[in-house]
């Protein structure tokens, strides 16, 4: 195996519980270097739950995670680790309300990486305008709209150069005019060679963007499977079901 | 609006309209009083009872305090055919309601004390210094004021015996809002620390200390802490009150602090974590300027019920200001002064609070310390 397709994300007979419930059954998942991977399912099947464990924002009880050949284990060491390796954008944004477009940005690098601050506002002003809106740089979260405030999240999530990231239903939180805008940064990444894992509903965006789509239902990976075959010809009942209601 | 016409269909163009100015009657200040003071039957009749109030009230308080009042500062006592405040008592007893006995000779070394403190509150309150010296400068000024006041290095030392009036009220409550406000966030976080061991110690001491009245807490630690200090070691009353307030405070603040850790949405730390940062980081950076923020109303509250507080200091031997206001009002020499007393009291401590308050809004306001 060379090494453009190694796997930077190893899942095996992954389990966990809240409390006395089954969350996530027996999960196993590979993902390779600049694949982009769609999570989809009903609300509860267990997608957001399966990608928080990813950077471990959730505790998995049983299995194993292998994340750019680090496995998640309780050593805090290893953790920050692979934190550090993995970008994730949220469905309500999260940005630090009490700081500014650009110093959300820079918090991390500058107390993790130790950048010098300028060097960290000179990668962060390139980032924004990646996601374009290095014109909003010195405005307070609060003060941009909901599309633009994703666009931020991503950036931010960019800035520690993760090798994956990972998005839990970033469009969801939007209003439609928005969601577009957000998508196309997210394609943009895609086509810049970014891994990625995405649990949305665009099945619209999973069509275009995926090289393969996860179903799950009720904790369980139901349906793996590239994206022509999951819209035309899924190979599960369940799967059908679930495409018959939202298409 | 306009029609365009295409080769197959026609199509409305959308233009918005124009802003209007609002009716006249609605703004500006007719339409205030309106709004405000005259918008209903009850409202108006409201309105003119506070009125007739005011002027039953205001102007003979103002002919007491003012215009019948005697600002002779000549040390004789007021004539009787006056009937309005005998401010000449306030005039005479000054020295001791803001310093207490504090010899007269050494009267230098607390003026000069409180001009810095005062400087200090300007830079505070103009914002002229960027927050992180600021809260050093705090943190640091305790200790030359106090030297400047107790002596000690070349200056001749005053007993603490002797200190007094609103200089010792300013002094504890300041020293017990800088001590105490690190603390209780220190509670506050370790009330939320997923360390059992840490948590528990956190409530105990939290819950026992708000158990109890801050009286109580003044005579354990004036009566009770020396009996159970080691023979041979010795903490000076004052010190022992003081570490009283502090503690007091704390708790206090830990639970208002606490509130402000729970406003905090669970996204927030996950973000923060996601990103790699460790955990203290989160914290100080992401989690607690957020949390203060919220709380800075219920923060200043506690602040000034702090300084309102220090008054109690009395039971336990202490002069401060409101201690001495009594003690002047009962000179066999003055008697009869009472009101003039306790109306200067509540006037300074009317303005030292109000202050706070004030302060506490406009860090709201500008939204920074």
């Amino acid at each position: 195996m060379n090494q453009e397709n190694s796997p930077i994300i190893e899942i095996t007979h992954l389990n966990k519980w809240f409390g006395n419930f089954h969350v996530l059954k027996n999960i196993n998942m590979t993902v390779h270097k600049g694949e982009i991977i769609v999570v989809c399912g009903p609300s509860g099947s267990g997608k957001s739950t399966l990608i928080r464990c990813i950077n471990r924002i959730e505790k998995h009880q049983k299995g194993k995670i292998l994340v750019a050949g680090t496995e998640l284990t309780t050593k805090m060491k290893n953790i920050t680790d692979v934190r550090r390796d993995v970008g994730m954008v949220f469905q309500n944004f999260d940005l630090f309300p009490h700081m500014t477009v650009l110093e959300n940005l820079i918090l991390a690098p500058a107390w993790i990486l130790k950048m010098p601050r300028k060097k960290a506002e000179e990668m962060a002003m390139a980032l924004l305008e990646r996601v374009q809106i290095h014109d909003q740089a010195f405005k307070m979260p609060g003060q941009l709209s909901g599309g633009q405030q994703q666009r931020v999240a991503i950036a931010r999530a960019l800035c520690m150069n993760p090798k994956v990231m990972l998005f839990d239903e970033p469009t969801s939180a939007l209003d439609p005019e928005m969601v577009k805008e957000v998508l196309d940064v997210i394609k943009k990444l895609a086509e810049d060679g970014m891994t990625m894992i995405c649990v949305t509903h665009e099945m619209g965006f999973a069509k275009q963007v995926a090289n393969r789509i996860i179903f799950m239902d009720q904790g369980e990976i139901v349906e793996e499977n590239d994206p022509d075959e999951f819209f035309t010809n899924p190979r599960w009942d369940r799967t059908q079901k679930f495409l018959s209601q939202i298409l | 609006m306009t029609i365009l016409s295409d080769a197959n269909r026609e199509v409305f163009i959308f233009q918005p309209m124009h802003d209007l100015p609002a009716p006249l009657e609605s703004v500006g200040i007719i339409g205030w009083l309106r709004e405000n003071l005259f918008s209903s039957k009850v409202n108006s009749l409201l309105t003119m009872a506070a009125l007739l109030f005011l002027w039953k009230t205001v102007p003979p308080l103002i002919s007491w305090a003012v215009t019948d009042a005697t600002w002779s500062f000549s040390p004789d006592p007021c004539s009787i055919e006056k009937t309005g405040a005998c401010w000449t008592f306030i005039f005479v007893k000054f020295r001791v309601l803001m310093l207490g006995l504090y010899p007269e000779q050494f009267i230098w070394r607390p003026v000069l004390a409180f001009a810095i403190f005062l400087l200090v509150c300007g830079l505070t309150v103009f914002r002229l210094l960027r927050a992180r010296f600021l809260i050093a400068l705090w943190f640091f000024l305790p200790l030359p004021l106090f030297f400047l006041i107790n002596g000690g290095m070349g200056l001749e030392t005053v007993d603490q015996s002797l200190w007094g009036g609103l200089m010792l009220s300013i002094g504890l409550a300041a020293i017990g809002i800088i001590m105490s406000i690190p603390l209780g966030i220190l509670l506050a976080l370790a009330r939320r620390s997923n360390m059992v061991l840490v948590k528990t110690l956190s409530i105990g001491i939290i819950e026992s200390i708000r158990g109890v009245p801050l009286i109580t807490i003044l005579f354990m630690a004036s009566v009770m802490m020396p009996i159970f200090l080691p023979q041979g070691m010795n903490i000076n009353n004052l010190l022992r009150v003081q570490i009283g307030i502090i503690l007091f405070s704390s708790a206090y603040i830990a639970e208002v602090v606490r509130g402000g850790l729970q406003a905090i949405p669970k996204g927030q730390i996950e973000a923060a974590i996601s990103l790699g940062l460790k955990s203290w980081t989160v914290t100080c950076f992401v989690v607690l300027p957020q949390a203060l923020r919220h709380v800075i109303p219920s923060l200043i509250g506690r602040c000034v019920a702090l300084f309102k507080d220090t008054s109690l200091v009395i039971i336990v031997g202490l002069l401060d200001f409101l201690g001495m206001i009594k003690a002047s009002a009962q000179d066999p020499e003055w008697l009869g002064y009472d009101a003039e007393a306790y109306v200067f009291c509540a006037l300074i401590y009317w303005i030292i609070c109000f202050s706070m308050s004030q302060y506490g809004k406009s860090i709201e306001r500008h939204n920074r310390w």
